[in-house]
C-alpha cells in the first residue's frame, strides 16, 4: 500500500495503521489487503471486478471496511460490490473513496454497491468521499447504491463529500418491503468549478415502510449542485425528504423533489430551502465575539456536521 | 459604566427613532429600560451592541469611546446581547453555541451549570440542535444562557419575556433575580414586565425616542404603576 493510500484512508475512514475486523482495501483497481472475520466473509466477485461481502445472520456489533483509493491520474476504476446481510444482523459498513490526481489526466472511481438486507437486519453504512492532489487532472467519483430492504430491515446511510472532487454523480435507489426503514443523511460541499449531482429513487413498496432523506449542501465559488429525489408511496407508508442548501459566492443549486403517492394511506412530505446564510445568524455569532468570516465558517461546519 | 451621549438615529424615511438620548448605566447594577412599544428601546440596545450605527452621538464603555467599533469588537470589549427573537441554526447544537459564546471548550459540568441557571435540564438539551424544533420558551432560555456563558462586563437582554408563556416566565424572573446577586457586571434588561421592574436597581423609561424619566426603582416604579392605573381609569371613563 502506498503513502497516498494511507493518507486517503485516514481521511475517509478511522484507519490508524490497521483495521479491526473484516476489511478489503482497494488501491488503483487492485486489492491492497483483505481480511474476513468469522461472521463476515469477503470474496472476489467472479463475473466482474469487485467483491461479494456476506454477513452471516445474527452477526452483531461488527464493522466491515471496504475503502477504495485512486492514487494517481490515468486510473478509471470501476467496481461492483454486493453486500448480503443476513437476517437479524446488526453491523456497520464503512465504505468511502479517495481519489488523488497527479497530472493532467483524470482520476476516477465508480463504485456500484448493491445491498440485500434481510428481514430484521440493521445496517449503518458510512461513506466519505474526498479528492486530493494539486494537479489539473479531473477527480471524479460516481457512486451507484442499490438497496433492497427486507421485512423490518433498516439501513442508515451517512454520506459525506466535502472537498476536492471535481465531478460527482450519485445515484441511490431503494426498494422497501413491509416495515422497512431507510434513513439517509447526505452532506455535500462544492467549491471552485466543482459539480455534484445527487439522485434518489425510493419505492415504499411494503406496508408501514418509511424513508427519511435529508440532504444538506453548500455550494461555494462557481460550483454547481443538482438534487433530485423521487419517493414513491405504494402502500401505507411514510416518506420525508428535505433538501437544504446554502449558497456562498456564485454557487448555484437546482433542487427537484418529486413525491408520487400511489396509495391513499401514503404520507409523503418534502421540505426544501435554498439561500445564502441568514444575516441574523452571522449577527448573533458576531455578538459572541466571532468575526464575520469565523461566523460563516462555524455556520457552514455546523450545517454539514 | 456605560455612557451614551446625544445618541440619535432615524429610519430611512426620516422618522426619528432615537432623539438625542443621553444615559449613564452604572457598573454592577440591574437596570431595566421600559416604555411603550415603538419608543426606541430595542433600537437603543442594538446601538449599544453595535447592531445599529447611530447617526450621531457617542458611546463609552468604562470611559473608552466605542462608537466606531463594530459588533465583534464590542463583543470582545465585554458587551453581550440576548436577542429579542433568538436566531435558529440548523446543525449547531446547544453545546456548540455555548462553547462559541464562552470562546472555549466547556466541560459537561460547566454546561450543566449554565443550562441549570436558565431552568433547562442538560441531558435533554446539550446535544439538541438550535433549530425550529425548539419552542419559543426553550430557545429564549438558550439565548440567555449564551449571554451567561460569556460572563461579560455588560449583558443586555432584549425583552426576555417576549414569546415566553407565563409559567416559563416566572422561572426567568427568578433567573434574573439570582443573576443580579451573582454576576459581576452590569445587567441591562429591556422589559415591560412588572415583575422584572420590581427586581431592578434602576429604571429608565424611554418614549418617543427620548428618556422620559429615570431613577431608582423605588422612585420610578410607583409612578409607572399609578400612571397605568390613571390610564385604565381614563379608558373606563
Amino acid at each position: 500500500m502506498n503513502k497516498i493510500t494511507e493518507q486517503l484512508l485516514r481521511s475517509i475512514s478511522d484507519w490508524n495503521g490497521e483495521f479491526k475486523g473484516a476489511y478489503n482495501i482497494r488501491e488503483d483497481g487492485e486489492c491492497a489487503g483483505r481480511q474476513s472475520s468469522e461472521n463476515i466473509i469477503i470474496e472476489s466477485k467472479k463475473d466482474a471486478p469487485g467483491l461479494v461481502i456476506t454477513i452471516k445472520p445474527g452477526t452483531k456489533g461488527e464493522r466491515v471496511y471496504i475503502p477504495a483509493c485512486v492514487t494517481h491520474s490515468g486510473i478509471d476504476d470501476l467496481v461492483y460490490n454486493d453486500f448480503y446481510v443476513g437476517e437479524g444482523a446488526d453491523v456497520v459498513i464503512v465504505a468511502g473513496c479517495g481519489v488523488h490526481s497527479t497530472d493532467e489526466e483524470a482520476a476516477r472511481h465508480n463504485g456500484i454497491h448493491r445491498f440485500f438486507i434481510e428481514k430484521n437486519a440493521a445496517v449503518v453504512y458510512e461513506e466519505k468521499h474526498i479528492g486530493t492532489g494539486t494537479s489539473n487532472g479531473i477527480r471524479k467519483i460516481d457512486p451507484v447504491t442499490d438497496i433492497t430492504l427486507g421485512e423490518n430491515a433498516k439501513l442508515t446511510m451517512d454520506t459525506v463529500q466535502l472537498s476536492g472532487v471535481d465531478f460527482t454523480s450519485r445515484l441511490t435507489r431503494g426498494v422497501l418491503e413491509k416495515g422497512a426503514k431507510l434513513i439517509i443523511r447526505e452532506r455535500i460541499m462544492t467549491d471552485g468549478n466543482e459539480q455534484a449531482k445527487t439522485d434518489f429513487e425510493v419505492a415504499l413498496k411494503g406496508e408501514n415502510s418509511g424513508v427519511d432523506l435529508v440532504s444538506r449542501s453548500v455550494a461555494k465559488g462557481n460550483s454547481y449542485q443538482e438534487y433530485r429525489s423521487c419517493i414513491k408511496g405504494q402502500n401505507r407508508c411514510t416518506g420525508h425528504s428535505e433538501c437544504d442548501a446554502i449558497l456562498v459566492g456564485n454557487g448555484k443549486v437546482s433542487a427537484s423533489p418529486q413525491l408520487i403517492a400511489e396509495n391513499c394511506d401514503a404520507e409523503l412530505i418534502h421540505e426544501a430551502a435554498i439561500g445564502k446564510i441568514a444575516g441574523e445568524q452571522i449577527l448573533k455569532l458576531r455578538t459572541l465575539g466571532l468575526t464575520e468570516e469565523e461566523a460563516e465558517q462555524k455556520i457552514i461546519s455546523g450545517f454539514l456536521k | 459604566m456605560l455612557r451614551l451621549e446625544n445618541i440619535s438615529w432615524k429610519l430611512e424615511d426620516g422618522r426619528g427613532i432615537l432623539n438625542d438620548v443621553s444615559l449613564e448605566i452604572p457598573t454592577g447594577k440591574l437596570v431595566v429600560v421600559t416604555g411603550p412599544n415603538g419608543g426606541g428601546k430595542t433600537t437603543l440596545a442594538k446601538v449599544v451592541a453595535g447592531l445599529i450605527t447611530p447617526d450621531s452621538g457617542k458611546i463609552y464603555l468604562e470611559d473608552e469611546d466605542i462608537t466606531s467599533l463594530d459588533i465583534t469588537e464590542r463583543a470582545k470589549k465585554g458587551i453581550s446581547y440576548a436577542f429579542q427573537q433568538p436566531v435558529r441554526f440548523k446543525g449547531l447544537t446547544v453545546r456548540d453555541l455555548l462553547e462559541l459564546a464562552a470562546g472555549e471548550k466547556l466541560n459537561r459540568g460547566h454546561i450543566c451549570d449554565l443550562l441549570g441557571k436558565v431552568g433547562l435540564c442538560t441531558n435533554d438539551y446539550i446535544d439538541r440542535e438550535v433549530n425550529a424544533s425548539l419552542s419559543g420558551g426553550e430557545i429564549k432560555r438558550i439565548e440567555i444562557a449564551t449571554v451567561l456563558a460569556r460572563n461579560t462586563k455588560l449583558s443586555i437582554f432584549d425583552e426576555p419575556e417576549a414569546g415566553i408563556d407565563l409559567w416559563s416566565f416566572s422561572g426567568l424572573v427568578d433567573v434574573f433575580g439570582e443573576l443580579k446577586n451573582k454576576i459581576k457586571g452590569t445587567l441591562l434588561i429591556i422589559s415591560h414586565q412588572e415583575r422584572i421592574l420590581e427586581i431592578a436597581d434602576e429604571i429608565v423609561v424611554i418614549a418617543d425616542g427620548k428618556v422620559r424619566t429615570k431613577g431608582t426603582a423605588e422612585d420610578i416604579l410607583p409612578q409607572l404603576l399609578s400612571g397605568e392605573k390613571a390610564k385604565c381609569c381614563e379608558r373606563s371613563c
